[in-house]
């Protein structure tokens, strides 16, 4: 059985969203916090309904609208959606008011809101589809959970295709706070020049980003979904080179047959070592781009990275931002993702030119 | 009622609506204004909230809500007199 | 694609009881657990009854061995997940392929609430360590590393159907040849964030709640965990106490129809009980007892039991709600009401459907409201509906 990626919808801190020409018109951020480029939802979403929805709410229908007119499927038969931190602006409004209010006085609105599955519930709500529809909520692997639902229900025939797609977003209280926790560069930082620099600390970023998986290869589709793989705190490099040896030879390929490798380098030196390691071993003089300098880091990134695969091989374009080494003739055929969420949540993605 | 009308856009953030777009008679759910439960449910704690008054009885929304005249007639009714 | 998926083990954690057998004690001798909070502190204290776990976080540290300043969630979590594995008594486990997919709804926000409170005043206070267990992923990491698993874990939230959702996602994990042992479940503790949610929704009852009675008024928010053990037939055969009970059938479903509210004609609860029977295979007259979903509020009885009657034909199943016991438990209600499930086969038990006075008058039938032995039990139905037109239903069958 293979897997189509037939559609995508990407809203993202670069041009992403309307299916614009392939990232040539590069946004840059001069801070360490990559905000959302986004679209002016009245056009996308009944007004009447986006009264009630907060800023990733309609990020995520946003992109899930594009995804599901790209792939002319009115209805998928499945929506799954990732979320590390799910509704955090609603969260921290109903929090911020029963704080303040000493728990009088509450409105239901944001606290109906903020409910992990509030997302993929307004989809559904949205098409009127009655079919399967779940949410993970775990930090690093909250896409990667998704897509091996999607993957699973294609695989038992319970579903021809599914919405898959991840959400995070930034907001002040996040950012604070997450900054305050070490992760971000700090003092003024370019991200298109975020891996010239070696130094500590990362870029926050956010994004909503959606696939069209089916079982039925359609002439529009971008890409086939090969393989996922994810593990959890490996000990040392030793167990990562091994999952990813394993994982290559388990889809019948070899270094040799990968002609793009994107890694998840984030320009933080602590938690990029590893792509350092690999690329004086493993990954040596093959062709490897990065790609959080264009969308930050975040816990569902690879969402992002998966987006740009896809694109790579249905476009056959390997756009100057990514300043890559081309090894192998063009067009790509196969390319590897290795992403890893602060050296916990390590996943591996192949997929293939159809 | 302006002022009303005024706050009830606000707590349900109606936007693009303005106070002169909702008639004093208008029915305000279902049709008209086409609002919904939780809509009845933030209602009743602007009426807490601007003006004191506490409906404890949900099931009493649908007539006091039934149109910005019927809640401004609630009010005139039910609101504490400042001591 | 189709192994049938056995229960090894179960664990569970709630106001009626601190493990399973507790538990099932209660639900025989009619044991609610709601009362006003001794634990739990809120302005509502007097007039809103919850259903606690009657321990506080230094007794649940003492317990688990995890640190009292970690989130109450976590600590429900393994008290009730460990329970589960010990239970199981998986031979070999280190060898075999195991995952944790646990559930929760508000991850560690009993921690956050007191970290925000702090931080409103002045975003550089605050303790951090209060906050970085915030998320639900978090919570169910701190248990996983304690139960020393680590090959596949994760964490679904969606409203009050989660744990039922992780239960049959890790039964698909093992049927997709990725896991051979899963532990699947979910947990939530009370917050000030869930009971003052609810009061807005002025779905809470100011007394103990009375589920599918005419005159109820509203749930009453409960605390705790549950878990079950599923492994793969082979793992089964290798087990000294050969398990009888399987996950035979499993569906999830959207209502569709509005954010928190239920269709009334049941929609989404229909589509996933009928789901679940097309899974299992077997007819809707082969099943001998509904453990309700049965919140207590107006708007859940009446469309699931409106669902249940277009599905359903006389002679109706026995049912009850096992929250007018427990609370609703939320993101833990799908795994603790596994565990009851399970527990009726094992028995024959059918638990009772406490405080009910006054019949459904639309409702052609009506829960048991005493306790029965000896009922017989072959195929038991669980239902777990949640916000966002979330419906999922399980049905374990005994061999």
């Amino acid at each position: 059985m293979s897997i189509y990626i037939r559609a995508t919808g990407n809203i993202s801190p670069q041009n992403t969203f309307g299916h614009p020409p392939f990232l040539k018109d590069i946004v840059e951020y001069s801070s360490n916090r990559l905000s959302c480029v986004e679209p002016d939802y009245k056009n996308i979403i009944d007004v009447k309904l986006i009264r009630r929805m907060s800023r990733i709410i309609r990020m995520g229908v946003a992109a899930a609208i594009e995804c599901l007119q790209e792939g002319e499927i009115p209805v998928p038969d499945a929506i799954v959606t990732g979320t590390a931190y799910g509704c955090l602006e609603d969260t921290a409004v109903f929090l911020g008011k029963m704080v303040e209010f000493k728990e009088e006085l509450l409105t239901p609105t944001a606290f109906i809101q903020s409910t992990h599955n509030t997302i993929g519930g307004q989809i559904g709500l949205m098409l009127k589809c009655n079919n399967y529809n779940n949410a993970f909520v775990h930090r690093g692997f909250s896409f990667e959970s998704a897509l091996l639902d999607a993957m699973m229900l294609l695989n038992e025939n319970d579903a021809q295709h599914v919405l898959v797609g991840a959400i995070d977003e930034i907001t002040n209280a996040s950012h604070s706070i997450l900054n305050r926790l070490g992760l971000f560069r700090q003092g003024s930082v370019s991200n298109i020049e975020l891996f010239s620099s070696r130094s500590k600390g990362t870029l926050n970023g956010e994004g909503a980003s959606f696939f069209f998986l089916a079982k039925e290869q359609s002439d529009t589709d971008y890409a086939k979904l090969e393989g996922l793989s994810t593990f959890y705190k490996p000990a040392d490099n030793n167990e990562i080179e091994d999952h990813i040896s394993r994982f290559l030879s388990k889809h019948s390929t070899t270094f040799n047959d990968i002609d793009i490798i994107i890694t998840g380098r984030n320009g933080d030196l602590r938690s990029d070592k590893i792509f350092d390691d690999l690329d004086q071993g493993i990954f040596k003089n093959r062709s490897v781009l990065n790609y959080k300098h264009l969308c930050g880091e975040y816990p569902t990134s690879a969402a992002f990275a998966l987006w740009v695969a896809v694109n790579i091989l249905k476009r056959k374009e390997l756009p100057v931002v990514f300043n890559a080494r081309r090894n192998n003739p063009m067009p790509p055929k196969r390319i590897l993702i290795y992403n890893h969420y602060l050296g916990i949540h390590h996943s591996l993605l192949l997929v293939k030119a159809c | 009622m302006s002022d009303l009308k005024t706050q009830i856009i606000a707590q349900l953030n109606l936007q693009d609506i303005k106070p002169e777009d909702i008639g004093n008679d208008q029915p305000l759910f279902v049709e008209g204004l086409g609002l919904d439960s939780i809509d009845a449910l933030e209602l009743i704690v602007l009426l807490q909230q601007h003006y004191k008054i506490k409906l404890s009885n949900a099931e009493d929304g649908p007539k006091v809500f039934r149109s910005v005249r019927t809640m401004a007639e609630y009010i005139t009714a039910h609101q504490p007199t400042n001591a | 694609m189709n192994q049938p998926i056995y229960i090894a083990g179960i664990g569970a954690i709630s106001a009626i009881g601190y493990n399973a057998d507790e538990c099932l004690d209660a639900l025989v001798n009619s044991q609610p657990g709601m009362a006003t909070m001794v634990y739990f502190d809120s302005v509502h204290r007097q007039r809103i009854p919850v259903a606690e776990v009657k321990l506080s976080n230094d007794a649940l540290a003492l317990k688990t061995g995890l640190q009292n300043t970690k989130s109450r969630t976590a600590l429900l979590s393994l008290s009730a997940a460990k329970e589960a594995l010990d239970d199981a008594a998986i031979p070999g486990l280190d060898s075999l392929r195991s995952g944790f997919i646990s559930a929760n709804s508000v991850g560690g926000m009993d921690k956050t609430e007191s970290f925000f409170h702090d931080f409103m005043a002045d975003p550089q206070n605050g303790k951090l360590r209060d906050v970085i267990h915030h998320e639900c992923g978090s919570v169910t990491e701190l248990v996983a590393d304690q139960l020393g698993i680590k090959q596949y874990i994760t964490t679904i939230s969606t409203a009050c159907s989660s744990s039922a959702n992780s239960i049959f996602f890790g039964a698909r994990l093992i049927q997709n040849n990725i896991l051979d042992v899963v532990v699947a479940g979910g947990t939530d503790a009370l917050t000030k964030f869930t009971l003052n949610g609810f009061n807005t929704l002025m779905i809470l009852d100011e007394k103990y709640c009375q589920p599918f009675d005419e005159n109820r008024r509203g749930l009453n928010l409960g605390e705790g965990a549950g878990y079950i053990v599923l492994v793969s037939e082979k793992v089964a055969d290798t087990l000294s106490k050969k398990p009888t009970i399987r996950l035979s059938g499993y569906c999830n479903a959207n209502d569709a129809y509005h954010q928190t509210a239920s269709s009334p004609d049941g929609t989404g609860s229909f589509l996933a009980m009928s789901g679940a029977l097309k899974k299992s295979g077997l007819d809707a007259s082969e099943i001998d007892y509904i453990n309700l979903h049965g919140t207590g509020t107006q708007n859940n009885d009446i469309a699931e039991g409106t669902a249940i009657k277009r599905l359903f034909q006389a002679p109706y199943p026995r049912m009850s709600s096992t929250k007018s016991f427990t609370g609703h438990t939320l993101g833990a209600s799908g795994g603790i009401e596994a565990v009851f499930s399970v527990l009726a086969l094992q028995h024959g038990f059918v638990f009772p459907n406490l405080r009910l006075e006054t019949r459904m008058k639309d409702l052609p039938f009506t829960p048991d409201t005493s306790f029965i032995k000896d009922a017989g039990l072959k195929h038991v139905m669980s239902n777990s509906f949640g916000f966002g037109g979330n419906c999922s239903s399980l049905i374990f069958s005994r061999s």
